[in-house]
C-alpha cells in the first residue's frame, strides 16, 4: 500500500521559477450566461510529470493569491510562492515525486484574463464589463489548461478556502479527472454571515469615489480607500480572535492614549498597513467578482440544498482538513462536507486540527497538519 | 486467541465497518487484509490520525462524545468500539448510536471484575493498577470502568441483544467464572 519514498532529505526549495501563460481561442461559456471569446491562464509548474502522466496534482489558491505556489523568481528573490512550506523537494506535496500545476483563474489581476485585460471588443479594459465568474468557470478553464498541458488525470487537485472549492467543484465537475480531492479549509456554501462581510467589503469598494461603476482604468484612479477597508475586513475574518490577542493584545503604537482618531493600537496600524499594502497590488473589480464567486458557490442549489445528492457523482478520494480556531469556514462546515460523502460511501479521511491561527491556519506550517498531507500523498499510487 | 481474531472473526467478508477510537488504524488494516472488509476509524487523538493515514486506513478526526451524527442510520454491518468504552463519558448515548449507525456493533473492555483488580481492591486496599490498566486513580482516562456482570445489565437496561461473548486472558479464552478469571471481555451485540 505504501509508496515506495524517496530517501529523506532536508526540504527545500524548487528554486527559481517562471510563470506561463496559455492562450485559449475556444469561447468559454460561463455559468452566469456570459461568454468569454478568448482567455489566457497563467500557471507555473514544479517537477516532471512522469511517462504514464499520472502524477500531476493542481494547486489551486484562494482569493488574493496567485498561480505562484511555490519558490521563487530569478529577478524577484523575495517573491516566495504562497504556499511554499507546503509544496517543494521532501516537503508535503514533494515535488520529486509529482508534477505541481500551480494555475491562476480567470478574473484574476494577476496575469490570467481578468476586468483589467483588454476587450477585444473595445480595444479598452473590460472594467465593469468583466462577467461575473464562478467557481465551476474556473474549473471549467483549468480543464482546459489541463488539457493543454496533456494531463488526463490529475493524482489530486487541492486547495484552501476558495481553493478548496475548486478542489470540490473538480471531483463534481470532472470526476473522471480526480483521482484524490484535498479540500482545506472549506465550506460547501457560505453562511449568511459570510455573505455579509462579503457585501461589507464590495461596499466599501463599489462606494469609493474612484470606482466610477468600475471604469476607473480609464480615469486613471484606483478605489484606494474601498479596497483598503475591504482587505481591512477580509483580514479580521482571516484570524482567530485569539490569535490576534497573542498577536498584538491592547499593544499600543505609541507612548499613550492619544485621544484622537490616529492609530492607538498596534492592531490598527497593523490594519491599515495590510489595507494599504493590499491596495498597491490587488485590483478592485478582481476583489467584486472573486467575493461574488464565493458566493453564488453552493454544489447543493441544483439539489434541493441537498449536499449528499450533489455529491453523488463524484469518483475521488476525499481529505478534508479543518482548523478548530477557524470561525470564518468552521469545522462544522467540514463536517457537512465528510458527512455527504460518508452518505455517498465515498472514501474519505478528514483532519480536524486544534490550531490557534484561525482561517490562515492552512497556510502555517504544522507538523501534524502537513505530517498528515505528507503520508497521504505518500500514499497515493503513481 | 487474541482480541484482533476474535473481532476478525466476527466480521463478514465485505460487511462496511466503523472502528470508534481506532488508534493507528492497524485493526482496520487488519479487517481489510483478512476479511477484505473496508472501513473507517473514529480518532481524536492528532498522532494516531497520522498513523492511521500512514496506514492507508479511512480516518476521521472527531470527538466520540459528540455522538455519531456525521453517520447515517444503518450504513455500517458493525461498529466496532475496542477497550475505548471504559474512557467515554457518556456511554449509554454513545451504545444507543452505535446500534443506530450500524446493524450490530463489537463492544470489548477490560473487566474490573478481573480476580487481580478485586484482589488490589480487597486486599491491597488500593485502586487496581494493571497492564491492561496501567494508570493511578488520579491519572486515568478511565472513567468508566465496568465488569462483565456491568456491562450485560446494562445491554439488558438498553434492550441490547448479546449475540456473542468471549472472554480472554492472556490471549486465552476463558470458559469457567469469566466474570472472575477474564480481564478483558469482548461482545458482539445488536438492537
Amino acid at each position: 500500500m505504501n509508496a515506495p519514498q524517496a530517501p529523506l532529505e532536508s526540504p527545500g526549495s524548487v528554486g527559481a521559477v517562471q510563470a506561463k501563460l496559455a492562450k485559449f481561442d475556444v469561447p468559454l461559456r460561463l455559468k452566469g450566461g456570459g461568454v468569454l471569446p478568448a482567455y489566457e491562464i497563467a500557471y507555473e509548474t514544479y517537477g516532471e510529470l512522469n511517462r504514464e502522466r499520472s502524477n500531476a496534482v493542481l494547486v489551486c489558491h484562494a482569493l488574493n493569491a496567485s498561480h505562484h505556489v511555490a519558490g521563487f523568481y530569478a529577478d524577484d528573490a523575495d517573491n516566495v510562492g504562497w504556499w511554499d512550506n507546503m509544496v517543494g523537494p521532501g516537503k508535503p506535496l514533494d515535488t520529486r515525486r509529482f508534477f505541481v500545476v500551480g494555475s491562476n483563474y480567470i478574473g484574476s489581476c494577476f496575469g490570467s484574463t481578468g476586468p483589467a485585460s483588454v476587450n477585444p471588443a473595445t480595444g479598452r479594459p473590460w472594467g465593469a464589463d468583466f462577467p461575473v465568474v464562478t467557481v465551476e468557470d474556473w474549473v471549467e478553464a483549468q480543464a482546459r489548461l489541463a488539457d493543454h498541458l496533456g494531463i488526463g488525470r490529475f493524482a489530486a487537485v487541492m486547495g484552501g478556502s476558495i481553493g478548496a472549492m475548486q478542489a470540490l467543484q473538480w471531483a463534481l465537475s470532472h470526476p473522471d479527472r480526480v483521482r484524490h480531492s484535498i479540500v482545506i479549509a472549506a465550506t460547501p456554501r457560505l453562511s449568511a454571515q459570510n455573505i455579509a462581510f462579503n457585501e461589507v467589503a464590495r461596499q466599501a469598494i463599489m462606494t469609493d469615489p474612484d470606482f466610477h461603476g468600475g471604469h476607473y482604468y480609464a480615469k486613471g484612479v484606483v478605489p484606494v480607500r474601498g479596497l483598503r477597508i475591504a482587505r481591512m475586513i477580509g483580514h479580521i475574518t482571516y484570524l482567530s480572535g485569539e490569535a490576534m490577542m497573542e498577536k498584538f493584545g491592547r499593544q499600543l503604537r505609541r507612548a499613550a492614549l492619544g485621544f484622537d482618531f490616529d492609530v492607538d493600537f498596534e492592531v490598527e496600524s497593523y490594519l491599515r498597513y495590510q489595507g494599504d499594502k493590499f491596495s498597491t497590488y490587488f485590483d478592485a473589480n478582481t476583489y467584486l467578482r472573486i467575493t461574488k464567486a464565493l458566493d453564488y458557490y453552493d454544489p447543493a442549489a441544483d439539489f434541493g440544498g441537498d449536499l449528499s445528492a450533489a455529491f453523488a457523482r463524484a469518483r475521488a478520494n476525499f481529505l478534508v482538513a479543518s482548523f478548530t480556531s477557524d470561525w470564518r469556514f468552521t469545522s462544522q462546515r467540514s463536517r457537512e462536507i465528510v458527512k455527504a460523502l460518508l452518505d455517498n460511501r465515498r472514501i474519505v479521511s478528514y483532519l480536524e486540527i486544534d490550531a490557534p491561527q484561525g482561517h490562515d491556519a492552512f497556510l502555517m506550517e504544522d507538523p501534524r497538519y502537513h505530517g498528515a498531507l505528507a503520508a497521504y500523498f505518500g500514499n497515493i499510487a503513481l | 486467541m487474541t482480541e484482533t481474531e476474535t473481532i476478525a472473526r466476527w466480521v463478514v467478508p465485505g460487511a462496511r465497518i466503523l472502528d470508534l477510537g481506532c488508534g493507528d488504524g492497524s485493526l482496520l488494516r487488519h479487517l481489510w487484509e483478512t476479511r477484505q472488509a473496508p472501513g473507517y476509524g473514529v480518532e481524536i487523538d492528532d498522532a494516531e490520525v497520522v498513523a492511521c493515514i500512514r496506514n492507508d486506513v479511512n480516518v476521521l478526526q472527531m470527538d466520540l462524545e459528540n455522538g455519531l451524527a456525521a453517520f447515517a442510520d444503518r450504513s455500517f454491518d458493525c461498529v466496532i468500539l475496542s477497550e475505548t468504552l471504559q474512557a467515554i463519558h457518556r456511554q449509554e448515548r454513545l451504545l444507543r448510536e452505535m446500534l443506530r449507525v450500524g446493524r450490530e456493533a463489537i463492544v470489548s473492555f477490560p473487566n474490573f471484575g478481573y480476580w487481580k483488580a478485586r484482589l488490589q481492591i480487597a486486599l491491597g486496599g488500593r485502586m487496581p493498577v494493571s497492564k491492561q490498566l496501567p494508570y493511578q486513580w488520579y491519572d486515568t482516562p478511565n472513567v468508566h470502568l465496568c465488569t462483565l456482570e456491568d456491562f450485560e445489565a446494562l445491554c439488558a437496561k438498553l434492550g441490547f441483544r448479546i449475540l456473542e461473548r468471549v472472554v480472554l486472558t492472556d490471549g486465552r479464552e476463558v470458559g469457567t467464572l469469566p466474570n472472575l478469571l477474564g480481564s478483558l471481555a469482548v461482545y458482539r451485540v445488536s438492537a
